[in-house]
């Protein structure tokens, strides 16, 4: 198992909970009744949805566990796992498939 | 309908949250694992998961973590996941702005995924609630999950000491995210903006420090802002 500078550990933890909080009071603590311009909402509404993707499609691409090389149970996992949850909208199931469908696969291909 | 006190409301909320326990439970339990395989102790795990409390930001942080990303760019990434939250707290805002200090501080620290789903649908089905009715059906929505994410998180953390490194963990995490991505293709702008997040993330793979991350992210949410635009002109005019 690595090990994780406490230090940098710590400093993450701290500045998520305060940040995240923070995010969370904004409006509802500061804002009280005021109205909020449409503008800002309407990026806020697509953040989430543009950063997971962005985090995770480097990642299918070029997987860190094979050395960048583009792997065949891992590509086939993420698809499965995509198409699961785009379809029945059910994280849990999509999880478990994309899963099933990575061992199974690096069972049959190892 | 006999819902007329303060406490009627709150196991309302009760109710509608409950289902949200068999998301709470296995992604709690997940959280945990994760953490300790990307060398958290069990303090940290802890820690971190009462007091950010939303995992989807907490899955980036410990994803960013393992690739060595600057300790700068992984708060400002998994903030980012996090912005949504802001949004949440301003939809929220109209119903319960008028609700003393103290409640709204601890309803802030509260505002997830889920207490905000069950809420605004009923606030908006009963528009004639009071205050302190939807504050009890608010804090009743989450009751269910908050205990049971933080000792899920704690059974996962124990349980992640016990896991061999052959078990190719290193994709179970990109393959939680990709099944949290599917659901959220609700309209033609969400695809746009996860669309064009791909293509800038892959191409911009070469900046250091993970920058390509929030180039990438920006881009996305812009576009998803765009697109959302063109659907309202073009629903005008026809």
């Amino acid at each position: 198992m690595n090990q994780v500078d406490p230090v940098t550990m710590w400093t993450i933890i701290v500045g998520l909970a305060v940040g995240s909080y923070t995010l969370r009071f904004v409006f509802i603590g500061f804002v009280g009744d005021r109205p909020m311009p449409p503008w800002l909402l309407r990026h806020l509404r697509y953040t989430a949805v543009a950063i997971l993707p962005a985090l995770i499609a480097p990642l299918v691409v070029w997987p860190s566990a094979t050395a960048g090389q583009p792997d065949a149970p891992r590509m086939a996992a993420a698809a499965v796992a995509l198409t699961v949850g785009l379809v029945t909208k059910n994280v849990l199931a999509a999880i478990f498939t994309g899963a099933a469908t990575l061992y199974g696969l690096l069972y049959l291909l190892g | 309908m006999a819902f007329t006190t303060s406490k009627s409301y709150f196991w309302k909320g009760f109710r509608d949250g409950t289902p949200f326990i068999f998301v709470a439970i296995p992604f709690g339990t997940l959280f945990g694992v994760f953490a300790t395989e990307a060398g958290l102790n069990i303090v940290q795990t802890m820690a971190f998961t009462a007091t950010v409390f939303a995992g989807a930001a907490q899955f980036a942080a410990l994803q960013l973590l393992q690739e060595n990303t600057p300790t700068a760019i992984i708060l400002v990434s998994a903030l980012a996941v996090n912005l949504r939250m802001a949004m949440y707290s301003a939809s929220l805002t109209p119903y319960l702005g008028a609700a003393p200090m103290w409640q709204r501080a601890i309803a802030a620290y509260l505002t997830v995924d889920q207490s905000y789903a069950c809420s605004i649908v009923q606030f908006e089905k009963e528009p004639d609630l009071t205050i302190p009715q939807r504050m009890a059906y608010f804090f009743g929505s989450v009751a269910p999950i908050t205990p049971l994410w933080i000792l899920a998180t704690y059974m996962g953390a124990v349980l992640g000491t016990r896991i061999p490194e052959s078990w190719a963990l290193d994709f179970a995490l990109p393959i939680t995210f990709l099944a949290m991505i599917g659901p959220m293709m609700r309209t033609l702008p969400h695809v746009v903006a996860a669309m064009v997040a791909i293509v800038v993330s892959l191409l911009t793979v070469a900046i250091p420090y993970n920058l390509g991350l929030l180039i990438a992210g920006c881009a996305g949410m812009m576009a998803g802002a765009q697109a959302e635009l063109m659907m309202e002109r073009r629903k005008a005019n026809a």
